[in-house]
Formats: C-alpha cells, sequence, structure tokens
C-alpha cells in the first residue's frame, strides 16, 4: 500500500543531473572560444565512455542498466573528467580515466549515491600520479589550432612538451625556484593573462557564471563554493600581504587552475562531500586549504583534487561532529 | 499586536487546492440509516458502554462514560434505537476494529434535555468535568481529551487558536471561521478564562483572507488575528507556536511547559457548544473534494458510514482510493464501512491524475534538499541510512522521535525515496524491540521465580523430612529404654543431629524470608497461593512423603 504523503514536487535526480550539465554550458562555451574546440571532442569521448563503463559494469553487476544510465550522473562525472583535464591529452588517457571514475571508484563503492571519493578526482589523482607529464600540458589561448588539437588528442602521441608549455600555475611554482624571482617577474611572462592562465581566466568566468545558475536554481547551497572560494582568497591573501615578492595575490588564485571549477562543481559533488551546513563550510575550507598548500609547495601544478580526496576521507567525521541542533533542542550534537 | 512573526526552519509549498471546496458553506448532511459510534473516540482512552441494545436514545445522550484520566464520553448523535453493540472496523490504516454503539435514527432528530452551563459559578474542576462529559477532544485531527490539556490553569501566558489548516485541499477550518466566528471565539474566550492566559492569538494562514477578516470582525480587541505565511505545516501545532511566538517546544514537551497553550478553532467551536447550549459533540464539519462532482463541506453526525457521505460529492469515475486527512498525513482508507470519528476532517477521492504513484525509489545522492525541508530540524537522509542498515539506535540517536511525519522529506526528495514510511517502519521496529525486551524481562523474571520456587521447595522438603527422621529418632529414643536399653550416646547423637536440623531449616526460612522481601506484590500473592496449596495437600495427607528415612 501506498503511504502519505500522497503528492511530491516535480523533481527528480536526473533532473539535478541534467541542471549541473547545462550550468557547464557557459564555461564550455568560453573554453571553445578561448582555447578550440578540441574540448568538445574530449566531452564526447568522455561521455561514449562513461556510458559504456556504466552499462559494463551494470552488466557485471547484473543490475537494470536504464534507470541508472539514464539519471545523468555518468555524464556529470565524464564532463567534469574532461574539463578538469588538459585539454590535449590522448583519447585513451581520457577513456581510461572515466573507467576508473565510474567503474571503479563509482561502482566498486556500490553505485550511485554509495562512493566515498568523488569520482572525477579520484580519476584526476589516479592519472596526473601515473601521467605527469601529460596531464601538466596545458595550452594557453590561441597557442594550438584545432588541427593541432585533434592531432594530440586522436594521435595519442605523448611528446607534446614541444608544442604547449605548463599551466600558469606550475609556471609560477617554477618559475618561483630561481633566484632573484618574483611573483612580479615571472608572471610577467607569456603564461599569463590579466588574472589567471591566458585564456583561461575566461574559462572560469563560464564556470562562475554557471555556479550562479547552479545557486539561482537551489541545485546547490551556498555553503560550499563559498566556503572554498573564501578560504582560498583568505589563506592566499594573508601569505600575499606578509610576501607578495614569493607568493601570489588572491584574485591570481581564485582565477588560475581550477578554481571555479573546483568551488561550484566538484566541491559541490553532494554524494561526496559533508552534508550537514557547517559541515559543508569545513569541508570545502579544508579543500581550499590543502590546495593552495599542494599550489605552493606541493610535487603537483594543481591541488584540489587531492584536497578533495583527503577531505572525502574526513567526511563521516565532520558530518558527525556537525550536526545542527535540532528543532526545540539545545546543542547540535546527537545526545 | 504581536511585534514580528518568527519562522520556523524547512517546510514547503505544495498546491494548495483549496479553493474546490472553500466555496462551498456548511450544510448538514443527511442522517444514514445506521450510525456506528465508537466507543473510543480518543485515541488514548475508550468509553465504558452506558446502553444496551433495544434501548431508545437521544440525541445528545450519553452512551459512553468517561473511563480512566484520559477518558471523554460518548454520545449518541442523533434519537434512535441502539441496535447492536459489537466491534466494527474503524478509519485507521491497519482497518482494526473497536467497540461501537450501532444506532438506527428514529428520524426525528430529538435533542435530551440540556442548558447552558456556567462555567464561572461551576468553577474550573466542574467545566473540566463537564468538558469531557460533553466529549470535547481536540478537532485539528489529534483528539486529545480537551480537559485534560486544559489541567494545569496556570503558568500558561497565551492562548493560541489553530486556524492554520496547512495541508492542502481540507477547508473544514476555513469554513468554519468564515461562518462561525464569533461562537469560536466565544469558545475561545472559555479556554482563555480556563487556562488563565492573557492573551488570546489566533493564527490563520494568508491564503484563507475572508476567514481572517471574519475572525478579525469577530475578535475587536479580545484577540490578535495573525496572518501566517501560508508554510506547510504552519499549522503543526508546534510550528504555529513557533511563528506566533518564538518559543520552540521540544520533543516530548507540551506547550504549557513553556507558557502556551494551542487549540483548533473546531476545539473552540465545540467548547462554546458545550458551554453556551450544553450540546456534546455529536458532529463536526468533513471537507469532501478531490476527484468529485461537488465538493463541500458538511456538517456530519459522527459515526455516519463514510460511504454514506460520498454519493453526497459524487466522485467521478476514475477515483480509485479514497484518503482521510490531507494528502500529506492522511492516508488511504482501506474500506468504506468505517464511521466518521472527531479526528476526521475531510475525504478526499483520489485518483491517479489528481495524486499519481510516485516515480520508483532511486539511490539517495545525499543532496540534503530533504534536510532543508524538514521542518523538525532533522537530517531525514542520515535517519533513512540507519533505517536501512537497521541502525535504530543510531537513528533514534539523531532524533528520529522528533520526525512528526509532516512528509516535508519525501515531498522534495528527488531520488522518490519514501523517507517518511522507512521513518514509520524504524519507529515500529523499535517500539517493537521495547515490547520484545519487556516480554523476554517478564519471561525471564518468571523462569527465575520458578527456578528458585522449585529450589526452596525442595530445600524445604529435605529440612522437614530431616526435622521427621529426628522426631521419629528422639521418639524411637524414648521408647527404647521402655522397650530394652538403648545406648544413651545414640540418644544424644540424635539430638545433637535433631538440633542441627532445627537450625538449618530457621536459617533457611530466613534466608527465604529476605529472598520474598523485594518481590512484588503480585509474586508475593503467587508465593503466598504455593505455600497455601502445599499446606493443604500436606495436611489432607494428599501428598504423603516417601523417603529413605520412613522406609528405613
Ligand atoms: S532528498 Fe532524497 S536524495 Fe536528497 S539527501 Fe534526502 S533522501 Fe537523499
Ligand atoms: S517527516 Fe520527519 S524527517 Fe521528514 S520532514 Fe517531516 S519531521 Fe522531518
Amino acid at each position: 500500500m501506498m503511504h502519505s504523503p500522497y503528492i511530491r514536487r516535480p523533481a527528480s535526480v536526473q533532473r539535478v543531473m541534467l541542471t549541473v550539465l547545462a550550468a557547464l554550458l557557459p564555461g564550455i562555451a568560453l573554453y571553445v572560444w578561448q582555447i578550440g574546440p578540441g574540448i568538445l571532442v574530449n566531452l564526447a569521448i568522455a561521455s561514449v565512455a562513461a556510458l559504456a563503463g556504466e552499462a559494463a559494469i551494470l552488466a557485471l553487476r547484473r543490475k537494470p542498466a536504464a534507470a541508472a544510465l539514464s539519471d545523468g550522473s555518468a555524464l556529470v562525472t565524464a564532463w567534469l573528467v574532461a574539463l578538469c583535464f588538459p585539454p590535449i591529452v590522448p583519447w585513451w588517457l581520457t577513456t581510461l580515466a572515466v573507467l576508473i571514475a565510474v567503474m571503479g571508484a563509482k561502482h566498486l563503492y556500490g553505485g550511485l549515491g554509495q562512493n566515498p571519493f568523488n569520482p572525477a578526482m579520484a580519476a584526476y589523482c589516479t592519472m596526473i600520479v601515473a601521467y605527469p607529464a601529460l596531464m601538466s600540458q596545458w595550452p594557453a589561448a590561441g597557442q594550438l589550432d584545432f588541427a593541432t588539437q585533434l592531432q594530440l588528442i586522436l594521435g595519442g602521441t605523448r611528446e607534446i612538451d614541444a608544442v604547449t608549455g605548463a599551466t600558469a600555475l606550475d609556471t609560477l611554482r617554477t618559475g618561483l625556484r630561481a633566484p632573484e624571482a618574483s611573483v612580479a617577474s615571472v608572471r610577467a611572462l607569456d603564461a599569463f593573462g590579466f588574472a589567471g592562465g591566458r585564456g583561461w581566466e575566461w574559462v572560469a568566468a563560464g564556470y562562475f557564471i554557471g555556479g550562479v545558475v547552479l545557486l539561482a536554481t537551489r541545485t546547490i547551497t551556498w555553503h560550499l563554493p563559498v566556503g572554498f572560494l573564501a578560504a582560498l582568497a583568505l589563506i592566499s591573501g594573508a601569505f600575499w600581504l606578509a610576501d607578495p615578492v614569493r607568493f601570489a595575490s588572491p584574485l591570481f588564485h581564485l582565477a588560475s587552475g581550477g578554481a571555479m571549477l573546483g568551488a561550484f562543481f566538484i566541491v559541490t559533488d553532494p554524494v561526496s562531500a559533508a552534508t550537514t551546513p557547517r559541515g559543508k563550510l569545513v569541508f570545502a575550507a579544508g579543500v581550499a586549504c590543502i590546495a593552495w598548500l599542494i599550489r605552493n609547495f606541493g610535487a603537483y601544478p594543481e591541488g584540489i583534487a587531492f584536497g578533495v580526496l583527503l577531505m572525502n576521507m574526513c567526511v563521516p567525521l565532520i558530518d558527525m561532529k556537525t550536526q545542527p541542533r535540532v528543532f526545540g533542542h539545545r546543542g547540535g550534537r546527537p545526545s | 499586536m504581536i511585534g514580528r512573526l518568527f519562522s520556523f526552519r524547512g517546510g514547503i509549498k505544495p498546491a494548495a487546492h483549496k479553493e474546490e471546496s472553500a466555496g462551498a458553506a456548511i450544510v448538514a448532511a443527511p442522517l444514514p440509516a445506521q450510525l456506528v459510534v465508537p466507543l473510543r473516540q480518543s485515541i488514548r482512552a475508550t468509553a465504558r458502554c452506558l446502553v444496551a441494545p433495544g434501548q431508545r436514545v437521544l440525541k445528545g445522550e450519553r452512551i459512553g462514560a468517561a473511563d480512566g484520566p484520559l477518558g471523554t464520553a460518548v454520545h449518541a448523535p442523533t434519537s434512535g434505537t441502539v441496535v447492536e453493540i459489537a466491534p466494527r472496523p474503524m478509519a485507521h490504516p491497519s482497518g482494526l476494529d473497536t467497540r461501537c454503539v450501532i444506532i438506527a435514527p428514529d428520524g426525528e432528530d430529538r435533542w435530551i434535555e440540556h442548558q447552558p452551563f456556567d462555567h464561572r459559578a461551576a468553577g474550573r474542576d466542574a467545566t473540566l468535568a463537564h468538558l469531557r462529559d460533553c466529549g470535547i477532544v481536540g478537532l485539528g485531527g489529534a483528539t486529545f481529551p480537551s480537559h485534560v490539556k486544559l489541567g494545569r490553569g496556570k503558568g500558561v501566558e497565551t492562548l493560541i487558536l489553530n486556524g492554520a489548516e496547512c495541508e492542502p485541499w481540507i477547508t473544514c477550518d476555513d469554513r468554519l471561521m468564515r461562518e462561525r466566528a464569533a461562537d469560536i471565539l466565544a469558545g475561545a474566550a472559555v479556554l482563555r478564562e480556563l487556562i488563565g492566559a492573557q492573551r488570546l492569538i489566533v493564527g490563520i494562514e494568508d491564503n484563507k483572507p475572508e476567514a481572517i477578516a471574519a475572525m478579525r470582525a469577530a475578535a475587536g480587541s479580545e484577540a490578535e488575528v495573525v496572518a501566517v505565511p501560508a508554510l506547510y505545516p504552519a499549522g503543526g501545532e508546534k510550528q504555529l507556536i513557533r511563528v506566533l511566538t518564538g518559543i520552540e517546544i521540544p520533543y516530548g514537551k507540551l506547550g504549557g511547559d513553556f507558557g502556551v497553550q494551542c487549540f483548533n478553532v473546531g476545539t473552540a467551536h465545540a467548547v462554546y457548544r458545550a458551554i453556551a447550549h450544553g450540546e456534546p459533540l455529536v458532529s463536526r464539519v468533513v471537507t469532501l473534494t478531490g476527484s468529485v462532482a461537488r465538493p463541500g463541506n458538511y456538517e456530519v453526525a459522527i459515526g455516519t458510514p463514510i460511504q454514506d457521505l460520498l454519493s453526497l460529492a459524487q466522485p467521478a469515475g476514475d477515483t480509485d482510493r479514497y484518503l482521510m486527512g490531507g494528502p500529506m498525513m492522511g492516508f488511504a482508507l482501506p474500506r468504506l464501512d468505517v464511521p466518521v470519528v472527531k479526528a476526521t476532517n475531510c475525504v478526499i477521492a483520489a485518483s491517479p491524475a489528481l495524486f499519481p504513484p510516485p516515480p520508483p525509489e532511486q539511490p539517495c545522492i545525499r543532496c540534503g534538499e530533504c534536510a532543508r525541508a524538514c521542518p523538525a530540524e532533522l537530517q531525514p537522509f542520515e535517519l533513512y541510512w540507519f533505517g536501512r542498515a537497521r541502525n535504530f539506535g543510531k537513528a533514534q540517536e539523531y532524533h528520529l522521535f522528533d520526525c512528526i511525519e509532516c512528509g516535508c522529506c519525501a515531498y522534495v526528495c528527488p531520488a522518490h525515496i519514501p523517507l517518511v514510511d522507512y521513518f514509520r517502519f524504524s519507529k515500529g521496529e523499535i517500539w517493537a524491540r521495547e515490547r520484545d525486551k519487556d516480554a523476554a524481562d517478564a519471561a525471564r523474571e518468571r523462569f527465575e521465580f520458578r527456578n528458585f520456587r522449585q529450589e526452596r521447595e525442595k530445600a524445604e522438603k529435605a529440612a522437614r523430612l530431616a526435622a521427621k527422621a529426628a522426631e521419629t529418632r528422639s521418639k524411637l529414643a524414648e521408647e527404647a529404654p521402655a522397650a530394652g536399653d538403648a545406648p544413651a550416646a545414640d540418644d544424644a547423637k540424635k539430638a545433637l543431629i535433631a538440633a542441627a536440623l532445627a537450625r538449618a531449616k530457621a536459617q533457611k526460612d530466613t534466608v527465604e524470608v529476605r529472598n520474598t522481601d523485594n518481590l512484588s506484590p503480585a509474586v508475593q500473592a503467587e508465593i503466598a497461593a504455593v505455600e497455601a496449596r502445599r499446606k493443604a495437600a500436606l495436611e489432607t495427607g494428599a501428598a504423603p512423603v516417601a523417603t529413605p528415612d520412613n522406609e528405613s
């Protein structure tokens, strides 16, 4: 027998996922405009790989495929993988990463809703450890035409050092190792634009617009993006004020790398992030601090993925310690 | 006037569907061929039956007397003949039976003699007794006895009249306020005197402008009539108290503990009838709506079978079931021959078009929508995960029992998880476990007591036999010198043994007394009975004791 409530708001997991995909579109559009249409090829490769991987593992797990395939969650994972990878990684790298994300990080833990780790970030970390060189090559705006991008993606070549440089973040970090170097001198290099990496600031702005859409449609709450961006601004701002020669400004950190994509689309993954309002702030601030540390002192060009995975591990504890107070009760934690 | 409104967190705004029936004035529903009046009108107590089959009753005549502290009286809703007193199915999801008085109306609808009750002259206690004997219970749906709720009569500063009626579809309170505002407020004035409240606030959802206007006009400066934002569940007692006063009443606490008391407008109206006219509660307003040709509001005699009402509204052909209450917290009637009771505020003809079956359940994505919607500020998805994992202890720790089953979480969940069902299941499991535990404790106690008794009886028997043997020996010893020469040393030894045995017995007795000291009266009575039986058996010699000693 069916029980109350007998009415439901027209909402579905699919609708949530489609909203996320739609909110990514401004960022993708600016990506194509600034960096080139190669990303569309990557997105297509990732999407096909994700759906195929999902179908395969559902068959292995003997689960009905239709509902799970149509919920849109595999596509979201696929798009995030494609967007956080350099746009010129070979097709097999993208495919492998998506399969790791969907079949490993998601389904080995029980499928949608059960995964403790953000699948896209698990794939990113695996790949940057396995293929650090391929994963560190980012073209700046106007650097590579579509034909070259396509050739790099489909040709599967691994000799790309010749055609592109590192990210702005990476250039800054390695540049600062030289004696006499300062943020100002390094930032004068070609890789930099007005705020972050040249061309990439626009893409970041696109993600920001998408983030506003997510907030406006109440798909996400403000806690995670604001917690992340505020913490990143605070920690980078403090060090920048203390020593502007050695540390880049908050604006640079916010506009560079995956900060905007991370703030609105990655730390906001509901399944693997903290869930209580205060817990979300703690979680996001933790990701931001780890990311900033890795950006400045680590061996990798970007630290958000590691930050997310490390904070994913803390989620049960964070959630437990930040339970909101219940109506009419004093004190927050379960008694 | 009230300075500002507070808000409760969470809540939802489902489509109100009030317009269907809100325009229909209250009309009296015709009497059915038979009224089925349950002797249990408030969930917590059953009334003692006062009538016998064949007896003629008048409208308002008491047919059930209040029993126990939570009991209220039950009355004949019209004049007629008692046909039968028998268990009948109730409007309850489980379709359980309860004892009912079945009355065949004579069509005259003749009242029993009744007159106004002067509550000022009678005093508080007599007035509460009068309300109890008039069968006044909360008409908001919980049917809690009003005389109990009015109980303490001091320390309550604010009386709140609940006219929020936040469930979609239901309009019975709305109509009552529009049509009988003065009566409601007169009833509220009595309630206010009874609890000694300084001020009276009427909370009405702002989607009922006519009701607000009518109540304002009738209230004058006597009460503050406040429009509260239409946000389900604003009509939940604790949510309304929160909105109007800012006070949060935790689970398990009553408004009275915090200086506020809340009554439904329908209850205030019933109190007015009981005081101003001496009329017991024999009918209530019921909204008939949903997939029907003529939605409306009807004054229905308690005990009217729901199927008799339905024809008034003419349900459409696509109706596939009937809900009692609103779509958020109501339930589907398992059958239609169940009677209208004091809790019946609404019957909705449900069709797949109006209430489509929910899409299939998907995995929870921990999006937190449910937590944002929860007016009790719980984390429903956590409760859901704990419930699924059968980790009920953890669910309790996360305040499962604060859940008011309002359904907001299930309403918003994008994964279409029937969250409330999981919570009902968890609560049921916890209750069942408590019951099992109680039963197991009782069984263990019974078992331990049986062991104890058997041990004791064995020991007693041994002691008795030993004493008897000693007696026989000493008798023999006495007789022995006459019969011949028995060694004196032997006698002395026997005496020693006898003394030792007597000591042992005495010791055992004292031990026994200590052991039974802490037993409950019931257990002590049982022991006494066993003792008596045993003694009787011994005295009649029905249980001759055969022992090796005797044989030797
Ligand atoms: S609303 Fe549904 S899917 Fe979202 S967290 Fe709650 S139970 Fe899970
Ligand atoms: S049904 Fe319970 S858990 Fe769900 S919203 Fe209502 S009070 Fe919260």
